[in-house]
């Protein structure tokens, strides 16, 4: 079991020229973490992984590593594995070679990088592949052969780049439970860059989604999903449909209607959050736990495992529903132009602050 | 079916079509190379001069230029001259272009096309400014004024096969390199340079080629023992016409010939 550490990371910020890759970036992430750095490419979530790796010198602020200050220490001494999108083996070296490069670095007498090669192999299950050449190898086993390589010296913490975008759909499922079972196994700190917000939340103890440099939010999976804190964590993460509302005597009213609403209401202007997935079709508005959405059927669309109906309310909003292709559901579906009850729970209602982060800054 | 009714390859010309290109590319080619190749013959007559073709077959020239020490000396001092001259440009090249490839300054494209402008200049000119230059340092008719001379004309060839080379190279290996516990000193010399020593043999090669066919900068710059063998053929054109030239030629030929192909055997197999 290797010893994981802490990373504290405090106002770090990175300019190029004017535009703030990193703004001001707080970020603790505990020891024996998975954490998943998400957001769109330019966002600044790279660069923050090159600044914990010791690539990228931010102008100012604190990384520390459990309680030792890592900004000024060059990357080969930080002690931190890492793994890249395209792998990056040397082509020149058998995958022993490979993976036994860190530990020829560090003076590893030669029996013993022998063992624990071929420990990091059965590690992620490639026994007996040490004497191939890296361009005999499969994509799925590059990938096993760079993530061995990354933790067979032990480091305290992993950095990984995006490491499963250029294998399959197939294999990347794969890899993506694969990968977390090894962290589990391995309990390293782990900081994992993706733009995948599918992948982010089948993986990651906790998300931190990024935006113009700007840490926006990071907490569970779950409650990224539920009770995203700002508009664009709501749109980059699965899809949503955002309906201002107004307010009145402490209530919460959408087209005259008074929402039951779950969580607390934040201050502000705010918006109701529709995800397809959480409406339902009501036959009418007898049940009092629902929050009901009058509307006109446009389109149903089938697509394989599910169908989508989109629909419009009353006050003109474009909505969509999504629900599972199951032999109830498709025979309940309703055709186009026809009148139907959207239907949310009072739980699953959930606002959203305008807040104004999202503007570029 | 007949060769001249075959397709090329996938397209719809045969053979036949394409006659009339066969034939002009073989004119070029060897107007290339004949003028060229005609001094080997040359080179083994019998004649006190130039004559083709020989009338009687010889090696006496041959004789003639391994057995004049003033000969030997000017090709000691060219095969030197090139030795030193790929010493230089072929670490400062490497370093230039590994430079260029990793950075990202804006001006870096224009610091490439300033270190290739002596491939652009005409080499008179460049031989007349070193010529003035050096007198000032006092560094006409010297080895170490030749070599450095050389190395400036050598560096473009070189600098571009190298970031050629670079190119096609992935340069977070050097990154992954270094996160694994290599310095950058270190991830360059075990992870990258392996990778792209067939470029960099390439290039210096290229350099010896350079140094050692040089005339122009030679006979502004060099003189009485410091004389290059081309040097001392071209003046030598001037006073009297004598086979031995061709034997020389021969020789010289052979020598870049092998450069240059050595080049081509290396070049390619940098390419993963």
């Amino acid at each position: 079991m290797i010893k994981a550490l802490p990373i504290h990371i405090q106002q770090v910020v990175k300019t190029y020229g004017r535009i703030h890759a990193l703004d001001h970036v707080d970020l603790e992430i505990k020891s024996g973490e998975f954490l998943t750095l998400l957001g769109p490419s330019g966002s600044g979530k790279t660069t923050l992984l090159m600044v914990l790796a010791g690539f990228t010198r931010p102008d100012s602020g604190s990384v520390r590593f459990g309680d030792r200050e890592v900004i000024r220490t060059p990357p080969h001494k930080r002690d931190v594995g890492m793994v890249f999108q395209n792998y990056a083996l040397f082509p020149h070296m058998t995958v022993a070679g490979n993976i036994g490069f860190p530990l020829r670095l560090r003076g590893v007498q030669k029996d013993d990088i022998h063992q624990r090669v071929e420990h990091a192999l059965s590690t992620v299950q490639l026994d007996g592949l040490g004497d191939r050449r890296i361009d005999q190898l499969s994509g799925g086993q590059k990938q096993r052969v760079a993530l061995a390589r990354a933790i067979v010296f032990e480091p305290r913490i992993l950095l990984m780049d995006e490491p499963l975008s250029a294998l399959d759909k197939k294999l990347r499922d794969h890899m993506q439970i694969e990968l977390r079972r090894l962290h589990e196994k391995l309990g390293i700190t782990t900081v994992y860059v993706t733009h995948d917000q599918r992948e982010a939340l089948t993986m990651s103890d906790r998300v931190a989604v990024i935006n113009h440099g700007r840490l926006i939010q990071c907490d569970s999976p779950r409650t990224i999903y539920d009770y995203p804190a700002s508009p664009f964590v709501a749109n980059f993460i699965g899809e949503s449909t955002l309906i201002p509302v107004k307010r009145s005597n402490g209530n919460v009213v959408l087209d005259g209607q008074v929402l039951k609403v779950s969580g607390a209401v934040p201050d502000g202007r705010c918006s109701l959050m529709l995800r397809p997935e959480r409406l339902t079709i009501l036959p009418d508005r007898r049940n009092p736990d629902y929050n009901v959405f009058p509307g006109v059927v446009e389109e149903v669309v089938f697509q394989g495992e599910s169908f989508v109906a989109y629909a419009v309310l009353e006050s003109g909003t474009h909505v969509s529903m999504r629900g599972i292709s199951q032999r109830e559901t498709v025979a309940s579906l309703p055709s186009r132009g026809k009148a139907v009850l959207l239907g949310l729970h009072w739980e699953e209602t959930v606002l959203i602050p305008e807040a104004n982060e999202d503007a570029p800054g | 079916m007949n060769w001249l009714s075959r397709p090329v390859s996938d397209i719809q010309i045969t053979h036949g079509s394409r006659l009339w290109l066969y034939i002009v590319s073989g004119l070029i080619m060897m107007f290339l190379v004949v003028p060229t190749l005609i001094v080997i013959p040359m080179s083994f007559s019998d004649s006190q001069y130039l004559e083709f073709p020989p009338r009687v077959w010889s090696v006496r020239w041959y004789d003639n230029y391994f057995g004049s020490p003033e000969w030997m000396t000017a090709t000691w001092v060219s095969v030197r001259a090139a030795l030193l001259t790929v010493v230089v440009t072929t670490p400062v090249a490497t370093l230039a272009a590994y430079g260029l490839s990793v950075s990202n300054l804006k001006a870096s494209r224009w610091i490439f096309i300033l270190l290739i402008t002596p491939m652009m200049v005409p080499v008179i000119l460049i031989a007349i400014g070193i010529f003035f230059a050096y007198a000032k340092l006092n560094l006409n008719n010297s080895m170490f004024g030749l070599v450095l001379a050389h190395s400036v004309l050598a560096l473009p060839m070189c600098l571009i096969v190298i970031s050629a080379g670079l190119k096609s190279y992935d340069m977070n290996q050097e990154l992954v390199a270094r996160s694994l516990g290599a310095s950058r000193v270190k991830a360059f010399l075990v992870i990258t340079l392996p990778q792209i020593r067939f470029s960099v043999i390439s290039g210096a090669l290229l350099a010896f080629v350079v140094s050692f066919d040089e005339v122009i900068v030679a006979l502004f710059i060099t003189g009485g023992e410091i004389s290059t063998i081309t040097r001392s053929m071209f003046l030598a054109l001037r006073d009297q016409i004598d086979p031995t030239i061709a034997s020389i030629s021969t020789v010289l030929i052979m020598v870049t010939t092998l450069a240059l192909v050595l080049t081509q055997v290396f070049g390619q197999s940098d390419s993963p």
